[in-house]
């Protein structure tokens, strides 16, 4: 086990980050100049790490597939990202902040990562407001700030629901002036796939160039990949059409351990899918939940005429609506946590109340809503006796104010009057908790390989708090890969270039082309979206929401067979040499079909339920908690990170064991 | 619903393009117009065809990526959304729908509808930025109170998503509207006084440079843009840029 040491340091938890920064190796700045770093993704961990490592003096390669680096996903995040800055001075503190953390992801996630974050997030928003980052203001002058989901303190910062764009935006134009310096090289639309490792270090990348087709070779004395999370694993997900897995998976096959693939986020609010031909999902941001009621039919009839389109939702009585949070969790009803929730829509449509024609649908309902800010609104402004139709105007005008974007945007693709009528809402994928595993410096097990953001495993345990991702992205970004790299490359101040000519750079790019040439070659029977869906209803199926022992063998069967067929008879037109836009599908969908696998095999090995990763055989057997989900510290308080070797069913699972000196475990109970 | 797809096939920027026709049926109003184009993809892998290869990512309207001229305009016949976000149902049965790529100097064609924009991130190479280095010693956040309406102007010009909507809707080809946002934020905003002189120099030089054409207040930029840029902005740099040009 000598090879997960977490490498957390010593004395109290709040000294440790100090105390870590103060003791580690630097390069000194003349050394740095000699010494290049290749960055792999650009959305805010990538893009922020870039601008850094830049400033820093290093020389910096960077490579995305988009056309920009500011299109990275990253872009789409809508809420907001938090910090501890206690503007509202309702009690927050960098303690607060990580307690809410850990006890978030369901205390599977490490104390010392966790109380850095909460450190740095302070930081993150001084570095963007001095960058130009538009953040949302008072009238005052001073930085606004909002609630979310499942914390008591305000501490989101955000620029209405467009915050992720304006901080990508941010670390983009970091990027931009190391650019016209000379320090950033930056190759976009080219894609990493492979990673060249020389005396067991990551000395370089393979990378193939999207608009030629051509395979490049690039050396570097470390590599850091931020090419984000693999929820496109399901098909259908929030994530944009691109994001893939193939950095950190190509990493993997390498030697870099991956840490729990099971833990993913479904999003309970996201418009659902309206047919086959369906290509993505889009998010209603959490915040909707504040104001609108989640209900179903009462009874089945009701549901089968409503999917019929024989009855309308506005026609059903109150009595003969379920509103079934409300129901089952009293005390937080329509507030429960994303997987809770998440969870209890899926129940209801599996057991014949849903209703959209696909029957996977509950409607988030605003009425009651509208009706109360309507009565609010005329009496604050002084209206009489005021009709049903004033009060049902009035409050409208009011959820407008407060919504009307998201509003818009749903009526826009399901082309209902959401006011009017109840919006549709189902659960989709949307955020992987999993990833690379990394030490407390963000090294994978290669060294000079490390991971950042959304790639690695590191800071949300099993379940990511609203508006946590933005902030741990900025955070490995601007503040801590910057440092803690230094610690390792100080060892390559003499190393010199890393010559590109070598044995391991030719044995890697020819096994990427003979990749290339396979993938060409299949018997053309099926397009590779035909698998990539037969995978998404797989896992959604069998790895989704609530998973057993017997799907998850029959998972881990299956996408083998599918990954097996997939050789022998996908079909990729066009010509390997070119613009391909097929074949970068087919080889991200390659990679997809070998994490399935993983992912089911995490998930079965993983016989308990918490965050994000429910399982029907470890629940609460009786007392008021009866039914929900059972964690079980004695034998599942570790960080399950696996070994590469060969087929993704015969990885070796090394344990991290996760140590909590300051935080007491418990049970979380919404009832 | 059945329609008849009239779409730009052009093999790398250096051959000659055309126009090639696609029918297709089968069409569902809930299909977003890309899914529509996924479709008939699917039917060209098939048929053993190469299929059309446009730009997209994430499908929901902020990322900038898709550039699709539909039936002469910029993102399509809706208001204020991208491509991603146009669903079929703006369209009817029988309908003939032309799919071009953005027409610019400044972007020339890489494959069939994919353009290379590159040109805007020079501009924003040239100056789109605030010279300051990530120390974590920066002041607080709230040390220097931004008057609101500043605050949201600049928000509002930084919502722009760089897709080149404004550049192919123009008669010139100016990128005035992208150009400006960019500078307009930083403008509103006091941590970008202190390099604005430069700023706008060299990001207008650098506009100039890439080949787009200039700008004559037709408007066609503000009614195209997804994100409803306002010409304001360019009011506004044009303000700076004079400001600028005196001093140097």
């Amino acid at each position: 086990m000598s090879i997960l040491d977490s490498k957390i340091p010593e004395g109290p938890l709040a000294d440790k980050w100090t105390k870590h920064k103060n003791t580690i190796n630097l390069v000194n700045p003349a050394n740095k100049r000699n010494i290049d770093i290749i960055v792999v993704g650009t959305g805010l961990a990538g893009g922020s790490a870039a601008a850094t490592l830049a400033e820093l003096g290093y020389n910096v390669k960077t490579f995305c597939y988009q056309d920009s680096p500011r299109r990275a996903h990253s872009i789409a995040a809508q809420g907001g990202i938090n910090a501890a800055k206690n503007y509202q001075g309702d009690g927050d503190s960098v303690y607060r902040l990580f307690y809410d953390t850990v006890k978030g992801g369901d205390y599977r996630s490490r104390e010392a990562n966790v109380h850095r974050l909460a450190e740095v997030s302070t930081n993150i928003i001084d570095q963007c407001v001095a960058q130009g980052v538009p953040f949302a203001r008072e009238y005052g002058g001073l930085l606004d700030n909002r609630s979310f989901g499942g914390v008591l303190v305000s501490r989101t910062f955000y620029a209405k629901g467009q915050t992720g764009q304006q901080l990508l935006l941010g670390a983009y134009s970091a990027m931009n002036r190391q650019i016209k310096r000379g320090k950033i090289k930056s190759h976009t639309r080219h894609e990493m796939l492979d990673i060249v490792k020389i005396d067991g270090k990551a000395r370089g990348i393979i990378a193939r160039n999207l608009v030629t087709g051509e395979i490049e070779r690039h050396s570097a004395h470390a590599v850091v990949l931020a090419s984000g999370g693999y929820g496109n694993l399901f098909y259908l997900s929030t994530y944009a059409m691109g994001s893939n897995v193939t950095a950190t998976w190509k990493a993997h096959r390498r030697g870099a351990h991956f840490a729990n693939p099971c833990y993913t986020q479904i999003h309970p609010t996201c418009i659902p899918v309206s047919g086959d031909h369906q290509s993505k999902l889009t998010l209603m941001s959490e915040s909707l939940r504040n104001d609108g009621r989640i209900w179903v039919p009462k009874r089945k009839e009701d549901a089968e005429a409503i999917r019929a389109g024989k009855l309308k939702p506005t026609q059903l009585a109150e009595e003969e609506r379920d509103y079934y949070l409300e129901r089952r969790y009293p005390a937080f009803g329509n507030l429960v946590p994303r997987d809770v929730a998440s969870r209890a829509a899926k129940e209801r449509c599996d057991a014949g109340f849903g209703v959209n024609k696909t029957g996977e649908a509950v409607y988030l309902d605003f009425a009651a809503a509208i009706q109360r800010y309507g009565e609010e609104k005329a009496y604050t402004s002084g209206v009489d006796n005021p009709t049903k139709e004033e009060i049902t105007r009035l409050g409208e005008d009011v959820v407008e104010a407060k919504y009307g974007n998201l509003f818009q945007m749903y009526e826009k693709i399901v082309d209902e009057n959401p006011y009017r009528t109840p919006m549709m809402i189902y659960p989709a994928v949307h955020y992987a908790m999993g990833g690379l595993w990394v030490d407390y410096n963000l090294q994978t097990t290669i060294p000079g390989c490390y991971a950042a953001g959304e790639a690695n495993f590191s800071d949300h345990g099993a379940n990511r708090l609203g508006a946590s991702a933005l902030m741990q992205g900025l955070a490995d970004g601007y503040f801590v890969l910057p440092y803690t790299i230094g610690d390792y490359l100080a060892h390559d101040i003499r190393t010199g270039k890393i010559p590109t000519d070598t044995p391991e750079f030719d044995q890697a790019e020819k096994e990427v082309k003979d990749r290339i040439e396979k993938l060409m070659a299949g018997s053309g029977e099926h397009s590779v979206d035909y698998y990539h869906k037969k995978l998404g209803k797989i896992m959604w199926n069998k790895c989704g929401m609530s998973r057993n022992e017997k799907d998850l063998k029959e998972a881990i069967d299956e996408i083998a067979a599918l990954r097996e067929d997939f050789w022998k008879n996908v079909k990729v037109p066009g010509e390997a040499n070119s613009m391909n836009p097929e074949l970068e599908k087919a080889g991200r969908v390659a990679d997809f079909l070998e994490l399935g696998e993983l992912f089911a095999k995490d998930a079965l090995n993983r016989n308990e339920s918490c965050g994000g990763h429910f399982r029907e055989e470890s629940v609460e057997q009786d007392g008021e908690q009866k039914g929900e989900a059972l964690r079980d510290d004695k034998n599942f308080k570790y960080v399950a990170a696996w070994e590469y070797k060969g087929a993704p069913k015969d990885a070796q699972l090394h344990k991290e064991d996760l140590v909590f000196e300051n935080i007491e475990l418990k049970t979380r109970s919404y009832k | 619903m059945n329609l008849t797809l009239k779409i730009w096939r052009q093999n790398d920027a250096q051959s000659q393009g055309k126009i090639v026709d696609y029918p297709i049926s089968g069409i569902e109003g809930d299909m977003s117009f890309l899914e529509m184009l996924d479709v008939l993809n699917e039917q060209l892998i098939t048929k053993g065809e190469e299929p059309v290869v446009f730009d997209h990512d994430c499908r929901e309207g902020i990322c900038g990526a898709c550039s699709l001229q539909i039936n002469g305009q910029p993102h399509g016949p809706d208001r204020l959304i991208t491509v991603c976000q146009l669903h079929m149902r703006s369209f009817k049965d029988g309908d003939t729908i032309f799919i071009e790529p953005f027409r610019a100097k400044a972007f020339p064609v890489i494959k069939d509808l994919m353009i290379d924009r590159s040109a805007f991130d020079r501009i924003q190479q040239a100056g789109g930025y605030i010279s300051v280095n990530t120390s974590g010693n920066t002041v607080d956040a709230n040390a220097i109170p931004i008057e609101k309406g500043n605050a949201d102007d600049a928000f509002a010009a930084a919502t722009c998503i760089g897709c080149g909507a404004c550049v192919a809707a123009c008669k010139n080809a100016s990128a005035m509207l992208f150009t400006s946002a960019k500078v307009s934020q930083f403008a509103l905003l006091p941590q970008g006084q202190v390099e604005a002189t430069d700023r706008v120099l060299a990001m207008v030089n650098q506009m100039d440079e890439e080949g787009f054409g200039n700008c004559t207040n037709t408007g066609a930029c503000e009614i195209e843009c997804p994100k409803g840029i306002s010409l304001e902005n360019i009011a506004r740099m044009n303000r700076e840029y004079l400001k600028a040009s005196l001093k140097g």
